[in-house]
């Protein structure tokens, strides 16, 4: 059986709270960002870029049985490194999972930063993203 | 030559003297924003406690403290850029609403079909919309000065571009987003000779150049308060009188009108016809001090101590790997934007940033000159005159281990 969503998140605090500064930390980040497999050519769109990031970020989702699966990709490894996690915590979930989902690992992770509401930090627009993604499907 | 102690001048500047993410603030975002020094905030809170009214209308002692007081913001401003007179400085929001003004009111009244207006390649977003806003609505067009590799304009095609159908050149004085200073005096006189106005977007030089609306025969001026020292939300308006005695009115309010009646209203003199409603008492009257402030140095030596690090910083920058400068013209403010092979600018603001380093990264509001040298964006570091050679080190040393972390 999958991870739910807050023992993903769960897992993520755990991994993170084993760095003492912030630089660690972001080499670990930076290097999620790098694993990140590149998302194919054929969904980096117009229609799957998330507006409201300082770099382009594109995010494909697709309904595999009555789960939803994530696929991104972004210009910043920073940015790749967030989505990546974001999409081993939300990817793989039913729409309902996903919509209801409260990201607290964001934030005990010390990333809320990237939540900032400037027209440079795009997290809270892929969070966004992702869960009108999850709408759209459970409408259907 | 006057020197500058820089240590003194710093703790003018409360905000300098703080640690962000641990480590000690180093602000290089000034083409963004300038810091306030102390004497501007104390203006502005001596104002709310002691003289706020509302001016130009009361008769009590409060609002003519306030009016004599506003009123002494519009002359310094005068004295500052050098204007005939202090009824030629208009207030506004800030350069961006400056520069509407003017395109919804000269714009309004001078543009007819087919008729050129030239901005440059170097503009920021401010001043190409306000002008295809108009231009469309007038059936007019928009010309664009070529920029070559180093960033300078080119001014061969200026010329050509320059006819009897050309209105307005609307150029900026300092490009924001590498720095390049322009011949304005040159490009000015070269409009006028083809009977075509200039407005200057001085958002980038007012801080920075001595700038003499008369001598270079400016006709419009803009610039914002806050990129001088001063409070954000405020902006300067300078026009040649007769052009500013020509332009129908822009907002329609209080304080903008002599006589109304609902058969039909007339309107104020200069410079009260362009300021609609309550005006931006307080900021202005703690711009006064802003200004004081500079005036209180040569400043050419203030610019010389810019110029200075920038020479610093370009040394040091240019023997990192895989850096390059964005903008190498020969006249430039201290404004260094640069990229790095394989990285993205917003990885290299959010770590900077992680070192108590404040830079811009983007586009800085220009796409269409990102788009001419094939970037989605560059860091931008920009200097005043508070920032110092040891601040550069430890930029530089971020730097490299920032590119560490993300190579």
């Amino acid at each position: 059986m999958a991870y739910s969503i807050q023992e993903t998140q769960n897992e993520l605090i755990e991994e993170f709270g084993l760095f003492d500064d912030w630089a660690d930390k972001y080499e670990y980040l930076i290097d999620l960002g790098k694993k990140l497999p590149s998302l194919s050519e054929a969904f980096k769109t117009e229609e799957n870029v998330i507006k409201g990031c300082q770099s382009r970020v594109w995010l494909h989702a697709e309904k595999q049985g009555d789960h939803l699966v994530f696929e991104a990709d972004s210009e910043a490894v920073i940015v790749k490194g967030l989505i990546s996690m974001l999409i081993r915590v939300l990817s793989n979930h039913t729409a309902e999972e996903i919509m209801k989902a409260d990201l607290y690992f964001i934030d005990q992770i010390g990333m809320s930063q990237h939540l900032a509401q400037t027209r440079s930090n795009g997290l809270l627009s892929m969070v966004k993203q992702m869960k009108n993604y999850a709408l759209a499907f459970s409408a259907k | 030559m006057m020197t500058l102690d820089i240590h003194k001048i710093r703790q003018d500047f409360p905000v300098l003297d703080q640690r962000v993410n641990g480590s000690p603030l180093i602000y290089f975002d000034n083409a963004a924003t300038t810091q306030k020094p102390s004497v501007v905030m104390e203006a502005l809170s001596h104002y709310y406690k002691t003289d706020n009214a509302n001016i130009h209308r009361g008769l009590h002692t409060l609002a003519e403290r306030a009016t004599a007081a506003y009123e002494l913001t519009r002359t310094k401003i005068k004295e500052f850029i050098h204007a005939p007179s202090s009824d030629q400085i208009i207030f506004t929001a800030g350069t961006t609403g400056s520069i509407n003004l003017v395109a919804q009111t000269f714009g309004r009244a001078n543009f007819s079909k087919g008729d050129k207006i030239l901005i440059s390649n170097l503009e920021h977003h401010s001043n190409i919309v306000p002008w295809q806003m108009i231009a469309e609505e007038k059936g007019a067009i928009i010309e664009v000065i070529p920029v070559d590799d180093r960033g300078v304009l080119d001014l061969e095609a200026y010329r050509n571009l320059l006819d009897s159908r050309v209105k307005l050149v609307a150029v900026n004085h300092v490009s924001n987003a590498i720095g390049t200073i322009n011949p304005i005096a040159e490009m000015i006189q070269l409009a006028h000779a083809h009977g075509a106005k200039v407005l200057i977007d001085g958002a980038q030089s007012i801080a920075h150049l001595d700038v003499d609306v008369q001598k270079l025969d400016i006709d419009f001026f803009a610039f914002s308060a806050h990129k001088l020292f001063g409070p954000t939300g405020l902006g300067v308006l300078y026009g040649k009188r007769e052009l500013l005695d020509s332009m129908p009115p822009y907002q329609g309010g209080g304080e903008m009108i002599k006589e109304v009646s609902f058969e039909g209203t007339t309107y104020n003199e200069l410079p009260y016809k362009f300021e609609a409603g309550t005006p931006n008492i307080a900021d202005v009257i703690a711009f006064s001090a802003a200004i004081d402030y500079v005036n209180g140095f040569s400043k050419e030596a203030l610019f010389q101590q810019e110029l200075a690090l920038l020479a610093y910083a370009t040394e040091q920058l240019s023997v990192i790997p895989g850096l390059r400068i964005v903008g190498t013209a020969a006249d430039k403010i201290a404004v260094i934007s640069f990229v790095i092979d394989g990285l993205h600018p917003q990885d290299i603001g959010v770590l900077l940033d992680k070192f108590g380093i404040a830079i811009r990264t983007g586009h800085h509001c220009v796409q269409p000159l990102m788009k001419r040298y094939g970037l989605v964006g560059t860091c931008r570091a920009s200097f005043a005159f508070y920032n110092t050679f040891e601040e550069i080190d430890l930029f530089v040393k971020a730097l490299g281990r920032t590119i560490n972390m993300l190579q």
